[in-house]
């Protein structure tokens, strides 16, 4: 006699059986026609072994109507957005509600996993906000899940700082000790950081390494004026992404490429590498020369900062006042350096499409499946597979969002 | 019997499916009478059920009362193995279609008493009603299921060895190897298929053609286990002109003729689905010869 699922079970809304018919599902790096996605508890299952053992039918069906089925938007570069700054403290209860703010306001724009960012600061703000930005998981009422925080800085090179406060950035003179001290590391095993960015030209930084990684940290490349060696030996001791390739590094060149270089790497396996895709930060050509010459290796990032999804108008990011132009730009008030991006992930992904000619498959994994791969999660996120958490977007054939779904359930975005 | 033509397969799926859409809705089934179908595996039916999912795409045919048994199964290959025919029938129809998972029955070729599985079907079959109609195809050697050439005529489910052809021709799908081909199946005997009230055959392709001249023109005999189909009250053959090469050409004329006397002496509204004459209208021309063999035309 099949299973049979009690009544009971079924009170709890997140217990019912999902069938998703008439979708395009991506998945295998492939676009499957004419396949069913099960969803159960928030998670996508298998539809024949279901079938076969439980014995109940589905309670919703939905139907796709030929839309892509992708799996939800991961971005893991995000300074802020809707008036929004992580690296700002305005008390706890401001830092609680400005991160539900923006978990909830990304999903319109397909994103269902997203990587708090903060820039360079002083300690107190790390002490601050690190603990409140600790991993939550998505849901109807949480918005997009929050998969920890990406800490850009502070050990990075003065001379690529960006938009970064220069009296913020440091050595790590006492190696893994400074880390430790800076982030409140003590709790080792409980802390929020999931992403690092350091300069490996920075003191102490190629040391410490072995320890960050240790710790359950990705260790990316950026504000760094680092040569290829420096960047290589970097690769070589576990780094895994170049943060922002091409912004806040030496330009390339063909006898000294630098951290740019590391696309040419030959030796040991090339990092990913972020790459914003507003037009503004990178030229469309230089997308499409990255793209050509790593495209596994290709990760969407927004690098959006506060007034990202709001009016043009001037703003703060990591305390440093910023104006957003009317054409999308935004640009440090006092020396006019480009400053974070407001593009969304979802303009991102069709603007990826259409500066490299890359395929629809193509686009969507450089924002799913390549940065959950990065992150070590490529089993629960980034994809439709059998066991993954159930997140995922409809999407038309011209990559707008058309529906978004995040632990199984359809979060309005209109 | 009935012998229904069709020019090729995409007519005579389109012919069956429509056939089994029209008895459902004419049954019309309930929770406590639902409507038991036979079914079979293989690329005879492949264009049935993508008939069944559109007409069920297109609210035209619902399976929420209808109570399957497929005819057999591999013995010993995992259930989720994508030459199961558990997921030849996820993919090809149970997927697409609103049918209730208690209402899908299919041999376990993984049961620990294989003789006990196949007892249990049986005994489901009886507690449901019987099978109201049985869908199958034939092999090349005439048999239908798994009641390979020598089986009884009156066999029940049980475990069967498979022919060394049966074995060569499924090897396409085991990376044609025949070392991966399972050995052994689970299948509905001949007895079980004719114990339905209805029994309707897919025969398409010329290299079935000598198994359907060998079936309906010849004895019953159980080195061609479909031939069992001529004690049955209520069969149904439908094949495309391919399958009918071996045929006389005076039995192919004659199945064709019935079609044109419902259809232009009769009146197709006058015949029952099943083929049953309701009422024969006063023939007002007689029919002449060219009008008697003057063929072909669609249902």
């Amino acid at each position: 006699m099949p299973f049979q699922f009690s009544d009971k079970t079924r009170q709890n809304r997140n217990s019912r059986l999902i069938k998703i018919v008439n979708g395009r599902i991506v998945r295998d790096h492939t676009i499957i026609n004419d396949d069913v996605l099960y969803i159960y508890d928030g998670k996508i299952i298998d539809p024949q072994k279901h079938f076969f053992t439980c014995g109940n039918s589905p309670d919703v069906v939905i139907n796709a109507k030929g839309l892509l089925i992708a799996p939800g938007y991961i971005d893991m570069q995000i300074n802020g957005a809707f008036g929004v700054d992580f690296s700002v403290w305005k008390g706890e209860k401001q830092m609680k509600e400005g991160l539900d703010k923006v978990a909830k306001g990304l999903v319109k724009y397909g994103c269902t996993s997203f990587v708090p960012t903060i820039v360079s600061s002083p300690k107190e703000i790390y002490h601050q906000v690190l603990p409140l930005l600790k991993p939550r998981k998505g849901n109807k009422d949480n918005g997009a899940e929050v998969l920890g925080v990406h800490v850009e800085g502070p050990f990075i090179t003065p001379s690529q700082l960006g938009a970064h406060e220069e009296s913020c950035l440091q050595t790590a003179t006492n190696g893994f000790n400074d880390f430790i001290d800076i982030y409140g590391l003590h709790e080792l095993k409980d802390h929020a950081i999931k992403i690092i960015t350091v300069a490996p030209d920075v003191e102490g930084v190629l040391d410490s390494l072995k320890e960050l990684i240790n710790s359950g940290i990705t260790v990316s490349i950026g504000h760094s004026s680092a040569t290829i060696s420096q960047a290589e030996s970097a690769v070589e001791k576990g780094a895994r992404c170049i943060t922002h390739l091409f912004n806040a590094m030496q330009q390339f060149h063909h006898r000294d490429p630098g951290v740019v270089g590391l696309l040419g790497t030959t030796h040991i396996a090339r990092p990913f590498y972020g790459i914003i895709c507003d037009g503004i930060h990178v030229h469309p050509n230089s997308v499409k020369i990255a793209y050509d010459s790593h495209p596994k290796g290709a990760i969407l990032i927004t690098d959006a900062m506060a007034a990202m999804g709001l009016p043009p108008g001037e703003y703060t990011l990591g305390g440093i006042s910023v104006r957003k132009s009317g054409n999308e730009k935004v640009e440090v008030i006092d020396n006019g350096k480009l400053a974070g991006s407001v593009i969304s992930i979802d303009a991102c992904v069709k603007n990826f499409k259409k500066f490299t000619g890359c395929s629809m498959i193509e686009a969507i994994e450089a924002a799913t499946l390549h940065p959950a791969e990065l992150l070590g999660i490529q089993n629960v996120k980034g994809t439709l597979n059998v066991g993954a958490d159930a997140d995922f977007v409809f999407l038309d054939d011209d990559l707008n969002v058309v529906k978004c779904f995040i632990a199984g359930e359809e979060i309005s975005i209109s | 019997m009935r012998l229904i033509i069709r020019s090729d397969y995409n007519e005579v799926s389109e012919y069956i499916a429509t056939y089994v859409k029209d008895r459902i809705i004419e049954f019309n089934p309930t929770h406590e009478r639902p409507f038991v179908l036979g079914l079979p595996t293989g690329s005879s039916p492949i264009g049935l059920y993508k008939n069944l999912v559109k007409f069920h795409r297109n609210g035209e045919l619902s399976f929420k009362h209808v109570v399957t048994f497929n005819m057999d199964e591999y013995v010993g290959l995992p259930r989720d193995h994508p030459e199961s025919y558990h997921s030849f029938m996820w993919h090809h129809l149970f997927k697409h279609i609103d049918i209730d998972p208690n209402n899908v029955n299919i041999l376990n070729g993984n049961a620990e008493d294989l003789s006990e599985e196949c007892a249990k079907f049986e005994e489901k079959m009886k507690e449901v009603g019987g099978v109201e109609l049985f869908i199958g195809g034939i092999g090349p050697d005439g048999h239908i299921a798994f009641n390979e050439p020598g089986s009884s005529l009156m066999s029940r489910t049980r475990v069967k060895t498979l022919a060394y052809d049966t074995i060569l021709a499924n090897s396409r799908f085991f990376d044609n190897d025949i070392n991966k081909v399972p050995r052994m199946a689970l299948t509905v005997g001949v007895g079980t298929v004719m114990d339905a009230r209805e029994v309707a055959i897919i025969i398409t392709g010329a290299h079935k053609a000598f198994a359907l001249a060998k079936c309906i023109e010849e004895g019953v005999n159980f080195m061609f286990t479909v031939s069992a189909i001529q004690l049955h009250p209520k069969a149904l053959i439908v094949c495309d002109e391919d399958a009918t090469l071996e045929l006389h050409v005076k039995t192919v004329k004659y199945f064709k003729s019935i079609e044109h006397v419902i259809k232009n002496l009769i009146g197709a509204e006058n015949v029952g689905l099943q083929g049953n004459v309701k009422k024969y209208p006063s023939p007002e021309v007689t029919p002449t010869r060219e009008a008697f063999y003057n063929l072909p035309f669609k249902r």
